[in-house]
């Protein structure tokens, strides 16, 4: 081969490996099947790592004297808490959700127990919301739980939101260019061509059809799950958003060559199972029904929807949010009533 | 012709002398143009005369373009394929709002889509999946024609129809995929849709909602007879190339005075493997894996969903699959778990 085509057939290998999406190798690979069956978690140590822990908890208030729903107007939940603890839980929160906006963020400053700012009455369902889900939801976020940092990660709207695309996703529906909800690089899912918006199908509601798409025997049976290949391509598209938001492999849960198979899954697929009935739970009696509240700049583009929550809002591309941290501890007047 | 050119480049290349160089030359040698064997006339068309060189085509292979013949099948298959690439191509420009920067840059994301499964295999409105069907039905008219004409073309040349055969394979599978599956499923939404990215997920998701395509014995037979095509291919293509040097490639020539040249490439196969094609039966197995891998992929597509509906366990129950010891025992399916 002469020098010239050498060169050449250098610069197009370079040229392709430029191109791919590829990560370079060594990967770091923790085995989490049986051997042979390639299950394994991946990780890139070069990768920037994820944000881990939470910011330190204040000290402890004392939990003696006058209770707050006692002293204050209008306190319509933690009112069993002290003056002092109730005060550090506001100031806690005041961090992790508006640490340069402060109190009046939600509070009217001349009277801190007017609900004239929506942010406020919004805030009090969300702490209603977080006692739910470390109470309700152990089953997904076991004993660490969450707080606001969990999502907020001091911003007043959490980075990952989503709204419902409603008929925008099915493109241009006059005459001809139909897209079925699918066929754009979408960002939610990982810009395959996938259905763009598989939350609004399968996140906003306990009633909300199953995932699951495998039959479970090797003939055809009567009860095939309905929608055939149409519908394997929405819970490939949600599935490929819940890789995405814990940036980690399919076979961090499943064997892929049987996914359905719950005995060779690992148990983060349980936890995962829970945590699609959390986000679905929060999603309708939480989230959505708190649409009448919001300004308009808050709601969604298409639908005015409310702002909603996916496996992102807090994973944020950790397979544990903020390294698995413990959220409650500190703060147990955030844990509900079990 | 063919003594000439060779002796010309060598004497080009001066005492290098390195090698015969049977397709890169630079000494083009052109006579009358070829038109072809005389033949009775067979139809409406006329037989074309027009030729021309193109010394591009001449770098790769035979230098002169033409005759060309289009005929009545020929005309009506173009004719029909442009009806269809033009409605593909439309509703992929109307699904990014006739934007034609986004259509060249979202082309590989872009499709058109089949029916939803709500209309099973009932006519559709055009802009829900009624363009898929009528882009359809003018791709396969087209191709039906387009097979006809090869079929047709062989014949009035007096030439076995084997090409036609090997393409009606090909148009096998492509039926299985969008007619004759989803006429056996019940339902259009079970078809591939136009689009480049789209149809390779569409083929994931199609292979995740029938539990693995892996696992489905004809898919295997495909892929042996498509890897073999092409090894076989190398090996013949390499024989052929690695004889060259005697003469091997002149096949007119060689009718009548064999010489050494493939002989010693068969030999070099007994020698190496012990056994050798003959130069009529290596074109026989290449014909063969290449027509058995349409005609294996497309008995295995349909055999999914209508007679088998997960292939993983039906490799499970005919002992394809080893049962791999579950690393995670106590692990069961939380939505059926006491």
């Amino acid at each position: 081969m002469s020098s010239a085509n050498r060169t050449i057939s250098c610069l197009f290998a370079l040229t392709l490996l430029t191109v791919s999406a590829c990560e370079r190798p060594p990967v770091e690979s923790t085995q989490l099947g049986y051997r042979g069956m390639n299950m394994a978690e991946i990780d890139n140590p070069r990768a920037p790592a994820p944000e881990t822990g939470y910011p330190p908890a204040l000290p402890p208030a004392p939990a003696v004297g006058p209770t707050a729903g006692e002293v204050y107007r209008n306190v319509q939940v933690l009112g069993d808490l002290s003056v002092a603890e109730f005060t550090r839980l506001m100031t806690a929160m005041t961090a992790w959700v508006s640490p340069e906006e402060g109190c009046n963020y939600c509070h009217v400053p001349t009277d801190l127990a007017s609900d004239d700012v929506y942010t406020k009455v919004v805030s009090r369902r969300m702490i209603e919301m977080t006692q739910h889900i470390n109470s309700e939801w152990r089953s997904h976020v076991g004993d660490n739980g969450v707080n606001c940092y969990s999502c907020h990660r001091g911003d007043t709207v959490p980075e990952y939101i989503w709204y419902s695309e409603g008929d925008s996703q099915y493109g241009n529906r006059n005459f001809a260019g139909w897209r079925d909800g699918q066929n754009l690089p979408a960002e939610r899912v990982g810009l395959t061509t996938l259905p763009s918006d598989p939350f609004t199908r399968y996140l906003t509601s306990p009633d909300n059809e199953s995932v699951r798409i495998t039959p479970l025997q090797a003939g055809v049976a009567p009860d095939m799950p309905p929608g055939g290949i149409k519908t394997a391509e929405w819970t490939h598209a949600l599935m490929m958003n819940w890789s995405q938001s814990l940036g980690v492999n399919c076979t961090y849960c499943h064997y892929t060559a049987d996914f359905q198979d719950w005995n060779l899954s690992t148990p983060m697929r349980v936890t995962a199972h829970h945590g699609l009935n959390m986000v679905r739970s929060i999603n309708a009696e939480y989230l959505e029904p708190l649409r009448g509240e919001y300004p308009p700049e808050r709601l969604g583009p298409v639908l005015g929807d409310a702002p909603k929550a996916d496996c992102a809002t807090c994973h944020q591309g950790d397979e544990k949010p903020l390294g698995g941290a413990d959220a409650v501890s500190a703060y147990p007047s955030l844990v509900g009533d079990e | 012709m063919v003594e000439l050119v060779a002796v010309a480049a060598d004497l080009e290349l001066g005492d290098v002398m390195a090698a015969y160089q049977n397709i890169f030359n630079r000494v083009r040698v052109h006579g009358e143009p070829d038109l072809g064997v005389p033949l009775p006339r067979g139809g409406y068309w006329k037989r074309g005369n027009k030729t021309f060189i193109q010394r591009l085509f001449g770098i790769f292979g035979e230098a002169q373009v033409g005759p060309g013949y289009l005929g009545t099948t020929g005309f009506l298959s173009l004719v029909f394929g442009f009806a269809a690439i033009e409605i593909i191509g439309l509703n992929m420009w109307a699904s990014v709002g006739w934007d034609p920067v986004q259509f060249v840059r979202m082309l590989p994301w872009l499709a058109l889509e089949p029916p939803g499964p709500e209309w099973g295999l009932r006519i559709p409105p055009l802009n829900e999946g009624g363009w898929w069907l009528l882009a359809g039905f003018f791709l396969t008219l087209s191709i039906l024609l387009w097979w006809y004409r090869m079929y047709r073309r062989a014949v009035q040349l007096g030439m076995g129809t084997h090409v036609a055969w090997a393409f009606a394979a090909a148009i096998w599978l492509y039926l299985v995929l969008g007619f004759i599956r989803p006429v056996m499923m019940g339902s259009w939404s079970e078809a591939v849709p136009f689009g480049i990215f789209p149809h390779l997920d569409w083929t994931t998701a199609f292979s995740l909602r029938y539990g693995n395509l892996f696992y489905n014995p004809f898919h295997m037979l495909s892929i042996t007879f498509l890897y073999g095509s092409t090894l076989l291919f190398a090996m013949h293509g390499a024989s052929i190339l690695a004889t060259g040097r005697y003469g091997s490639h002149r096949e007119i020539e060689q009718i009548v005075d064999r010489g050494t040249g493939a002989e010693r490439g068969a030999l070099f196969w007994r020698w190496t493997m012990g056994f050798n094609a003959t130069f009529e039966s290596i074109h026989r197995w290449a014909w063969w894996f290449a027509v058995l891998t349409p005609l294996t992929g497309g008995i295995g597509i349909l055999l999914t969903g209508t007679v088998v509906d997960n292939w993983y366990l039906w490799g499970m129950e005919h002992g394809l699959v080893p049962p791999y010891p579950e690393v995670y025992p106590d692990l069961t399916d939380p939505a059926v778990a006491p």
